[in-house]
């Protein structure tokens, strides 16, 4: 990579083709992927034939003109990166939102990834304080997981909550188009939280042009390698929403005439998603890279391509869901899942976190069909009557998003709630579990 | 003399290269970057334009490099010291690369050239030999690795010299071969093949007549897979089609196991890469790791390699087999590699089949299949490669492209539901659903019954039929109420349940109930079919569901309980009281 640019920097000023999103000039010397500005927009080349190159303008290519100025800056996308980043927002291309430059190394984004066997396996669990989160989904440092809700859910809350409570070095919130009202939220809760310096903020907001917003989670990785690999932290990497990520993918690969898939999205989709999410790592020496991503639904349909491809990719997702009953939103214990959980509940947390776990979703699942037996008009048992109060003491206490406790005192809370409405066999405990922990 | 061209265009890894020399299909060249060069494959040739497929970023790449083509295909290297190991889909040795992140146009040796094999001659002067004849053998692990003629020889030779018994470094001469025009031929420990062609060094591949154990009984029992046979498990995320590979891959009954990750989560290598160098092979008291080799390509690695890794991985199991071992093949997940294809056709522009994928996916897919197999050496010795794929059919649903194509292709599918899945029913397999067409093999039946008891298969077939009726009165239950329907509708469903949660059903996490061998699995099948041929006495349908889950508790019990153990023996005790309590007479 050349060092000085300027010398290399070359200008064209014929274009002979535009469409939407690209732009078309014989050019020589260019390399695949290289940055250029076009008319003071950025543009990336996208493919070299002969000496035809063809560019990709990320603001669009209104207005441009034949004879709109081309530099090429010989280069791919980069970042500086450096203590600086700390307590900044930036826009898609890495630049500061308020102004001022930043010292720093450069970087290429979208570097190469982790050769897999200097991986090390994720163990340590990320306490959040959410019950419904650390008992029965516990995450884990390196894990990938998205939230899987509908537009109208607070999924962008939640992240916050976990983001604060989360006990990470540092806190990358790659915003793609956010809306305004939800940056200016995020920057108010991180600020109260006094937390501002460990956060570092790459923002496209729904005022941007849609397919910057590509750029945007590849700065946020970047700046998250830089922290976690060279400097041995613990980064948390909130990324939201990347339906509309993928959203900007298939109007790119619309635009090159590519021959959609799946719901008009592009055949590369898996891929695309797939190499954004396994940035997610713990390394060897401490440091480690936790994705926490949000997926938005249309009417909770998760067999849609974003969604079914996400959820071959991540390690899990949550799911968040208005109970009806107690009027909060809660974690969906029967859809969420947290693959990575095993490694850490029962061996970083008490012994019986596992059985405690199973036996109160079993209990709930035991109302809902309760549930479905009262609204079907057949007559409800004594233990049905139980569970039913049991499943709304549940929810209230533990799945509700408001919860913030230790996960001893979640464990506690469940003996209470066991012993409130069961016997020991119904709950079916582990007997030494039963005599050390049941509440008499 | 090698053949040169130049880049004159780029399409993210598609390159397109000139050239007016010889140029052949699908030959590997490398293109001049900077310092590097990187590896691609030609897909196309056109006139004089050829275009290839990039096996890594091409990212900064500009027209005009110069580009040397190899002269060969993509090819693996062959030889000891291949088990245990971590490749990428191109067989570089992950453990050699330095950094930790993989770096661009890195290759490395899979072998070790410098290691000394303890050599033993297994022919002598005069014998007359052809290709994947055994020539000598060297220790490898456990194994017995066998020094083979190359595959790529043709016709008979003559063993002119053989090296005597001792310790050799892979690219010593081990032995020297004449042909029948009287030139000499080397032979060393190690050989090259092209990954796209099958070996073809043995003399027949008979139709499967043998049941690979797998230690999983909704496999062994209900539905088998034959050794050398074919079989798929698709599934929607979330189903446990990952924990299956890894139980298969831990018990089943194979010399060793050859794992392509293909496309697929990097921490669920790493779990192999963790936990196998740990557990024990419970076969050989040796570590699982030391018979397992893995391909890597995981979903953020270079895709154009996903489609290659496959084939190292077959390539490297049937070399294995040439050597008369037992060969478990799984790859996961097949649908990342056919997703692989669709990119590569679409930057092509071809015109796309069914969901954009090529319109040949089905010819690719059954070809590979057919690779798999069992086969009589010329020696007269066997070997046999055993292919288990997974496929992550889009949206779960399995009327797409590659679920059809695989379907057509493989003998037994394994088809994991998310139904039952959300119920905790691990493994999720639906025992309705799928199948095993080896149990309607002759050969098989009479396999299975001569080894698990005449009346094996009759059993087997018994209940399957149960699991079925009570899936049947399982839907006549939920429309009518529990007090709509017959007492014996109770009875039937609850059976099923007892064939469901004590066959079909199985814990992988626990240390005793994740492996059942076969006199075992005979054991309880032949104690579960007593109790669905027997009747029960009771006055109301309310007395079946508590009766039942006693019963199966119980079950449970046993299978968490080492075989023939005294605690096996005294719940079995604890069982016979149950079911004696309302056993009719």
């Amino acid at each position: 990579m050349e060092k000085d640019t300027k010398a290399f920097q070359r200008v064209y000023t014929k274009l002979f083709q535009l469409t939407k999103a690209t732009v078309s000039l014989k050019a020589s010397g260019i390399g695949n992927e290289e940055l250029a500005i076009v008319d003071g927009r950025l543009a990336q080349v996208v493919k070299i034939m002969e000496d035809i190159v063809t560019l990709q303008v990320f603001a669009g290519t209104e207005g441009i003109a034949t004879d709109a100025e081309v530099i090429f800056t010989g280069k791919a996308p980069t970042l500086k990166v450096g203590e600086d980043l700390a307590g900044r927002f930036f826009n898609a291309y890495g630049e500061p939102i308020d102004g001022g430059q930043i010292m720093g190394e450069e970087r290429e984004i979208g570097g190469p990834s982790v050769n897999p066997v200097r991986r090390k396996q994720p163990s340590e669990f990320i306490a959040t304080g959410i019950a419904g989160i650390d008992l029965n989904n516990a995450l884990v440092t390196g894990q990938k997981i998205p939230f899987f809700a509908d537009p109208d859910q607070p999924y962008n809350q939640v992240m916050a909550n976990v983001a604060l409570r989360a006990e990470a070095d540092k806190i990358i919130l790659g915003g793609v188009g956010l809306t305004n009202d939800d940056y200016l939220y995020f920057k108010r809760v991180f600020d109260d939280a006094g937390a501002l310096d460990r956060i570092v903020g790459f923002i496209n907001t729904t005022e941007n042009p849609p397919v910057e917003r590509l750029l945007v989670p590849d700065m946020a990785l970047s700046a998250a390698e830089y922290y976690a690999s060279e400097k041995g932290q613990k980064v948390l990497v909130l990324l939201t929403d990347l339906t509309l990520y993928a959203d900007a993918l298939s109007i790119v690969s619309n635009r090159m005439d590519q021959i959609p898939s799946k719901d008009s999205m592009p055949g590369s989709l898996y891929s695309d998603l797939a190499r954004l999410y396994e940035k997610a790592v713990q390394f060897p020496d401490g440091g480690s890279i936790t994705i926490i991503a949000v997926t938005t639904l249309s009417s909770g349909d998760i067999t849609h391509a974003i969604p079914d491809n996400t959820g071959y990719i991540t390690e899990g997702q949550l799911f968040l869901r208005k109970d009806s009953d107690i009027g909060k939103v809660i974690v969906d214990p029967f859809r969420s899942l947290s693959r990575l959980k095993q490694l850490v509940i029962g061996k970083r947390t008490r012994e019986d976190h596992p059985q405690v776990m199973n036996a109160a979703v079993r209990l709930y699942a035991d109302a809902a069909n309760a549930k479905t037996k009262l609204e079907n008009g057949f007559d409800l048992t004594d233990y049905d009557e139980r569970t039913l109060d049991f499943a709304k003491a549940y929810s209230e206490k533990l799945l509700a998003i408001d919860v913030n406790i230790e996960v001893d005192a979640m464990l506690e809370t469940a003996y209470e709630l066991f012993g409130k409405h069961f016997s020991p066999v119904e709950v079916g405990l582990k007997q030494e579990f039963v005599e050390k922990y049941w509440k008499k | 003399m090698k053949s040169i061209g130049k880049v004159t265009g780029i399409i993210a890894n598609l390159v397109i290269v000139e050239t007016r020399e010889r140029v052949a299909q699908n030959e590997i060249c490398f293109i001049k970057h900077d310092d590097t060069r990187l590896m691609a494959e030609v897909i196309k040739i056109m006139g004089h334009k050829v275009y290839v497929q990039v096996f890594e970023s091409t990212r900064g790449l500009k027209v005009g490099s110069e580009v040397e083509f190899a002269g060969h295909m993509l090819e693996v290297t062959l030889g000891p010291g291949l088990l245990s190991k971590n490749f990428d889909g191109l067989q570089n040795d992950l453990d050699k690369m330095t950094g930790i992140f993989l770096k661009r146009g890195e290759y490395t040796d899979p072998l070790e050239k410098d290691k000394e094999y303890e050599f033993e001659p297994l022919s002598k002067e005069g014998d007359k030999v052809i290709a994947g004849s055994w020539l000598g053998e060297v220790k490898e692990n456990w194994i017995g690795h066998k020094i083979m003629v190359p595959f790529a020889f043709n016709g008979e030779f003559t063993v002119k010299s053989i090296t005597k018994k001792g310790s050799y470094k892979m690219n010593d001469t081990m032995a020297v071969l004449v042909d029948k025009d009287g030139k000499e031929h080397k032979v060393s420990m190690v050989q090259k093949w092209p990954v796209k062609v099958p070996i073809r060094a043995f003399k027949e591949k008979p139709r499967p007549f043998k049941v690979l154990e797998t230690g999983v009984r909704v496999f062994d029992t209900l539905n088998p897979i034959a050794e050398g046979g074919t079989g798929f498990i698709p599934g929607p995320f979330g189903s446990g089609k990952t924990v299956l590979q890894h139980a298969l891959s831990k018990q089943a009954e194979a010399d060793l196991v050859v794992i392509a990750a293909c496309g697929e989560r990097a921490n669920e290598v790493v779990e192999i890469f963790t936990e196998f160098p740990e557990l024990d092979d419970p076969r050989t008291g040796r570590k699982l790791m030391e018979r397992t080799t893995i391909i890597a390509n995981t979903s953020n690695m270079p895709v154009a390699a996903r489609e290659a890794s496959v084939y190292t991985a077959m390539t490297i199991s049937e070399y294995y087999r040439a050597m008369g071992l037992k060969v478990l093949l799984l790859a996961d997940s097949t649908s990342r590699w056919a997703q692989a294809l669709r990119e590569m056709s679409n930057r092509m522009e071809e015109l796309p089949g069914p969901d954009g994928f090529p319109m040949d996916l089905p010819a690719i897919i059954s070809n590979f299949y057919s690779r798999a197999g069992y086969v009589f050496l010329n020696n007269g010795e066997s070997g046999s490669i055993t292919f288990i794929g997974t496929v992550s059919p889009a949206g779960g649903n399995l009327k797409e492209p590659v679920t059809e194509s695989t379907k057509k292709a493989a003998r037994c599918f394994y088809a994991l539901s998310q139904q039952r899945a959300d119920s905790k029913r691990y493994p999720a397999i639906d025992p309705i659903e799928s199948y095993s067409k080896y149990l309607e093999y002759p050969e098989i039946v009479e396999y299975l019954n001569k080894n698990n008891g005449e009346n094996w298969t009759t059993n087997v077939w018994f209940i399957k039929d149960s699991l079925l009726r009570s899936k049947e009165v399982y839907e006549q239950i939920n429309i009518l109420g529990d007090d709509g329907v017959p007492l014996d509708y109770h009875i039937t469903y609850w059976k099923g349940e007892v064939v469901d949660f004590v066959i079909s059903q199985q814990d992988a996490f626990d240390k005793i109930d994740q492996r059942s061998e076969f006199k075992r699995q005979r054991y309880m099948l032949e104690k579960v079919v007593d109790v669905l041929k027997s009747e029960y006495k009771f006055e109301s349908f309310e007395e079946v569901n508590p009766y039942f889950k006693r019963m199966i508790n119980q079950f449970k019990q046993m299978n968490y309980s080492e075989f023939e153990s005294e605690k096996f023996k005294k719940n079995e005790k604890e069982l016979e009281v149950i079911i004696q309590e309302r056993k009719v007479a």
